[in-house]
Formats: C-alpha cells, sequence, structure tokens
C-alpha cells in the first residue's frame, strides 16, 4: 500500500438530530398514553398480547436508538442482550422462584454490565467493523445459551417454560390484560428515562461523539466513557425487554434469540427513523404486523411482499416515521394560521 | 503434525470459497462504501440461472458466460432501479433496503426453484487432487479461478482507464466529478462487476454446498468476515483473509475440545474481532486518516 494515508472528512454514518425533534409534544403524548389506557378494555385477549409485544420490542427497538441514533455506534448484536435478559428473568422465575417484577431489574443491571464489559473491546471499531463484532456476539449467543455447561439452567436445546403471572390483589382482570398494563407502566418509565437521559448531560456528549467524535474529545468529553456507557444503558434497557419478552412469550429457547432477531430490531429503528424515540414504536409495530400481512397477501412469496413493502416505506420516507410527524407538524402549524 | 498439515489444506479447500465471495464483496465495497448484504442472494440467484440453463441442455462453459452476462446486466439494473434514487438517503436507510432486496430474491428463488436440494456439476470433475485426500480437482479448480480472477482485477483496476476511474469515483466523488467521471456510471458498473464475480463464486461454490436457496446465508457472512480481516480497501488482503478463515476454522473445530459445528463460526468472528482490535482496519487496509 502507497505510504500516504487518505485523508477524509466524512459526514457522520448518523445524521445530527436536533434535540427538540427527538420527542413528542406533550399534548401529543397526552392523547397517545390515553388511547394505550382505554383501548385494551374494547379489544379481545389476542389482541391485547400483540399490543404487550408492541410494547416490548418497542422497548428494544428504543435501546438500539439510544446506542445508534444517540451515540452513533451501530449494532447488530442487540438480540444478544434480549436473550440474556429473557433468560435472566425465566431463570430467576422458574428456578428460584422469584417474583416476575423483581427478576426485571435484574435482568437490566445484568445486561447493562454485559453491555458495559462488551463496549470496551467495541471501542476501537466503529463502522462496519463495529457491524461485524456486534453480528459475531448475535450469532455466538444461541450457540452459548445451547452449551451443555449452562444446560442445568438454561434447559439446553429445549429451553425453559415460563408461568404467566395472575393480576395481583384480586384485580378483576385477565392475565394477559394485567400484563399489558404492567408493561405499559415500565414502558412509561423507561421512555420518560431515555428521554431525560438525553436531555441531560450524559445525553449531550452521546450527541457530540455522534456528530464528531475528535471535535467532542476536543471539547474535554470522554469518548471512552460516554461509548460504553451508551452501550450499558442500551444493553440494559434491552435487557429489561428481553425479561418481559420471555414472560409474556411464556417461553424462551436459544432458537428464538439468533441473528433475525438483531435484524427485525435494526429495521425497525429504520422505520421508525433513527434518533426519534416515538418512532421506536411505529417502528416495532412494522415488524410485528408487516410480515403478518405479507403472509396474507401471497403464503409463498411472503418474503418478497415484505421486502417491497419495506421498500416501498424507505422510498416514501427515507427518514422513517420522524420524516411524517415533521411533516404533519407543518401541516398543523399552516391550519392555525 | 500430520494432522496439522491435513488440516491446514483442508482449511485452503474451504478458504478458497470464502476467497471468491470476499472478493465479491471487497469490489462493490470500493464501488458504492459499504457492504451488500444481499450479494450472497444475488450470487445465489445467478447460480441458479444458470443451472437452469444448464437443464435446457446448454454446455457448462456456456451456461457460465450467459450467467456471467446475465447478472452483470442484472447487477446494474438493481443498482439502476433500487439503489439508485436512495443515494441521498440515508445510510441506514439503505442497509434496510439490501435487507428487503435479500427478503426479495430469497423468495423468489424459492418459489421458482423450491427449496429442495439440488446436484450442480463440476467442470473440473472431483477426483483427488495430486494424489491428496483432502482436496479435489474442484476445489484446486477453484483456488486457481479465485487467483486468476484477483490478477485480472488488479490489472483492470491499475491498468486500464475504466478502473482508474472506478477508483476515483470511490475515493473522492467530487473531485472525480469535476475531472469529467460520471460517478453516477461508475457506481452501476461497480454493483454489474460486482454481481458477476459473486455469479462465479456462486457457480464455484454450489457443487461443494449443494444448490438450493439458503445454500449462501453461511458463505456470505465468512466472506463479509475475510474482507473484514483482509482490510475491506485490498481485493489481496480479501483473498488472503478467506484462506486464513477458512484454515482457523478448521484448526478451531480439530484442536479445540467441545467446538461442534455450530461453534465454529463464533469462534472464528471472535478470532476476526481480536484481530480488528489490534488492526482496525484490517490486516491489509489502508488507515483513513479523519479530519474535523
Amino acid at each position: 500500500m502507497s505510504a500516504v494515508e487518505e485523508i477524509a472528512s466524512q459526514a457522520p454514518a448518523v445524521e445530527a438530530v436536533p434535540k427538540r425533534a427527538m420527542t413528542l409534544s406533550s399534548g401529543t403524548a397526552f392523547v397517545i398514553v390515553l388511547l394505550l389506557l382505554v383501548v385494551p378494555l374494547f379489544v379481545k385477549n389476542f389482541i391485547i398480547f400483540q399490543m404487550t409485544m408492541l410494547l416490548i420490542y418497542g422497548l428494544a427497538v428504543l435501546a438500539l436508538n439510544i446506542l445508534t441514533g444517540g451515540s452513533g455506534q451501530f449494532s447488530l448484536g442487540n438480540s444478544a442482550f434480549y436473550a440474556i435478559g429473557a433468560y435472566t428473568s425465566a431463570i430467576l422465575m422458574e428456578q428460584y422462584n422469584i417474583n416476575y417484577a423483581l427478576t426485571l431489574p435484574v435482568a437490566g443491571v445484568i445486561c447493562f454490565g454485559a453491555g458495559f464489559l462488551f463496549g470496551q473491546p467495541a471501542l476501537r471499531l466503529s463502522g462496519v467493523y463495529l457491524a461485524l463484532a456486534t453480528f459475531a456476539l448475535a450469532t455466538a449467543m444461541p450457540q452459548i445459551l445451547k452449551l451443555g455447561f449452562f444446560e442445568k439452567w438454561t434447559g439446553g436445546v429445549q429451553g425453559l417454560v415460563v408461568t404467566k403471572p395472575d393480576a395481583p390483589f384480586g384485580l378483576p382482570m385477565s392475565q394477559d390484560m394485567w400484563l399489558y398494563y404492567f408493561t405499559l407502566a415500565i414502558t412509561i418509565a423507561i421512555y420518560i428515562f431515555s428521554v431525560n437521559l438525553l436531555r441531560s448531560r450524559s445525553g449531550r456528549a452521546f450527541m457530540a461523539i455522534r456528530d464528531n467524535e475528535i471535535a467532542a474529545s476536543a471539547m474535554g468529553i470522554d469518548v471512552a466513557t460516554y461509548k460504553t456507557l451508551a452501550f450499558g444503558v442500551s444493553a440494559g434497557i434491552t435487557g429489561v425487554a428481553g425479561g418481559l419478552g420471555a414472560i409474556a412469550v411464556q417461553f424462551v429457547a436459544p432458537d428464538s434469540y439468533t441473528i433475525t432477531l438483531a435484524i427485525s430490531l435494526f429495521l425497525g429503528m429504520v422505520v421508525g427513523g433513527v434518533g426519534w424515540l416515538p418512532g421506536s414504536f411505529v417502528g416495532s409495530a412494522f415488524i410485528i404486523f408487516v410480515p403478518n400481512i405479507a403472509e396474507g397477501i401471497s403464503k409463498g412469496l411472503s418474503g418478497a411482499v415484505f421486502g417491497v413493502l419495506l421498500f416501498l416505506v424507505i422510498f416514501l420516507v427515507p427518514h422513517g416515521s420522524r420524516q411524517v410527524a415533521m411533516v404533519a407538524q407543518q401541516l398543523l402549524g399552516k391550519l392555525r394560521k | 503434525m500430520e494432522l496439522f498439515t491435513n488440516q491446514v489444506l483442508a482449511g485452503i479447500a474451504t478458504g478458497a470459497i470464502y476467497a471468491c465471495m470476499a472478493l465479491a464483496v471487497v469490489m462493490i465495497y470500493q464501488a458504492i462504501d459499504h457492504l451488500n448484504f444481499a450479494q450472497g442472494e444475488m450470487a445465489m440467484f445467478s447460480t441458479f440461472i444458470s443451472w437452469q440453463l444448464m437443464q435446457w441442455g446448454l454446455p457448462y462453459w456456456a451456461a457460465f458466460i450467459a450467467t456471467l452476462i446475465f447478472s452483470f446486466i442484472g447487477g446494474i439494473a438493481i443498482e439502476r432501479v433500487l439503489f439508485k434514487p436512495l443515494t441521498k438517503a440515508p445510510i441506514l436507510t439503505q442497509v434496510a433496503g439490501f435487507i428487503a432486496l435479500f427478503s426479495i430474491i430469497n423468495s423468489c428463488a424459492g418459489l421458482i426453484w423450491d427449496f429442495t436440494i439440488k446436484q450442480y456439476p463440476t467442470p473440473f470433475g472431483s477426483s483427488p487432487f495430486l494424489g491428496s485426500q483432502l482436496i479435489s480437482t474442484h476445489q484446486a479448480g477453484m483456488i486457481g479461478i479465485t487467483l486468476l480472477l484477483l490478477v485480472g482485477l488488479y490489472f483492470f483496476f491499475q491498468y486500464t482507464r475504466v478502473g482508474l476511474a472506478m477508483r476515483a469515483a470511490a475515493a473522492l466523488p467530487e473531485s472525480a466529478r469535476l475531472v469529467g467521471i460520471n460517478t453516477s456510471w461508475m457506481i452501476a458498473l461497480g454493483w454489474g462487476m460486482a454481481a458477476a464475480i459473486g455469479s462465479i463464486a456462486g457457480m464455484l461454490i454450489a457443487p461443494v454446498v449443494f444448490l438450493e436457496p439458503n445454500m449462501m446465508g453461511g458463505v456470505l457472512i465468512y466472506g463479509f468476515a475475510a474482507a473484514v480481516l483482509g482490510g475491506l480497501t485490498s481485493p489481496f488482503g480479501a483473498v488472503l483473509g478467506g484462506f486464513l478463515v477458512g484454515i482457523f476454522e478448521n484448526l478451531a473445530g480439530t484442536y479445540i475440545p467441545h467446538v461442534g459445528n455450530e461453534m465454529k463460526l463464533p469462534i472464528a468472528l471472535a478470532l476476526i474481532i481480536s484481530v480488528l482490535v489490534i488492526k482496525p482496519a484490517g490486516l491489509f487496509g489502508r488507515n483513513i486518516v479523519k479530519r474535523v
């Protein structure tokens, strides 16, 4: 290779999102929360279950969004953290009879640790190299869970069956509905936490690193700490989502957490709009419902239909649902005048 | 010691597959600056086309050439129709586009040719090569073609006008435009060439892994890994990376206890990441100095 090194002043991989544009106005948020509270009272149990899954995947996409949209690091390995969270909850509940609600913080903390540790070697990598490293994590995880050494706890290839919790205090609601409201409460709490995190000093540091790492370090930001912190937080939230997912699906097995899950989460983030937190839930709806719709249109060609739908979405709105929300906001603004 | 040599030889034989795929990966990375996740599926589709042509009675080499031309045109068409409109979209959106393309091609191939495993002929025969039980003549031929391709590409990029223009368009698109290079068509050309190289890889790999719509899944991952290990900017590095990954994988399977077939991939990847942590641009990649 030539001795002359290339010099590039590249645009950052993730474009800058203004801080204000990352969240919803309080009025819109109020309406959405109200809808989320009321709708389950009028629909069937299966739809309630799907809404629960929507919130759970939404959390996982949100976590990825903090990592990629916030700190500009790309990950295909979040399915691994999801798996760790799911297994932590399942093992604590089934093998040690610990209350399901208490297992979630444990899952979060363990995943935070795992993410923080994984963030260390990942520090030296960026772009496609980081993608490959996280990808390796995602492919290794199902195999690690299958190892004979852990079989005592994980149940090996067969996985573990998880019992669904009943509503507490004798509340007159079905298990599904209780689990939905439980998930909703946690989702809202984590959402508020994430919004505040991105508004805080740490959040500004994340965004500075995303926009220009060299400039950020010149401004006195400890790049290594904040990058690993972003990995930790993202993994922690994914872990909680994984724990909730295990409780909702009532089953954990190594093959539920393959690279396909990581790719789904990634697609959810892109469709929702990278760096726009509310979009995470739009993206989650996309990855839950669109494959079903595709299957409904054509059984044999469901993959092709899914691909075409995905192409349509990215052709029409390359910036995901964030773009739709912005156009809507502008239209509203014009109407008011 | 004999076990070791044998395993290295076997590793080189499988490595040839990865090297071939890695070459296609580097090719497109040079042209468009990111990894194409649908590359393997494009190669698989081309391989099916050649199989179909042979079923209709064409001789091997005629089908081979026809498939090359088809893939070249197909690659350009995909770029013009699907990815040119996305040039201005964010990078992550384009990656989502690759995933969509993956899904479409895989599903269509499944519908046209179904998911049963098919035999694929080899022009080199499959008898032992020079008396060695580990490398068959097919694998030797595969290594030969990969190296030939590498030399050909080297001359193309170093000594032809088009090759130079393509390098310029990839390295500094704006300056290249200023000196009159049609960068948009250089990207399309890159797609076409990558698709053609991918189809060669597919046709060489098919006799080993058998032909079916999911045949490229594993191979593409190894191809990526090999390309990243060798350095994404260097075709030579990619080929060497392919052989190294093949050897690693075999040695890990032989010498580390409890490593079944399924653990081979994570271990190979872990090793590659360790290399990357020490040399972040790959073994032969150029370091890019970033400016604020």
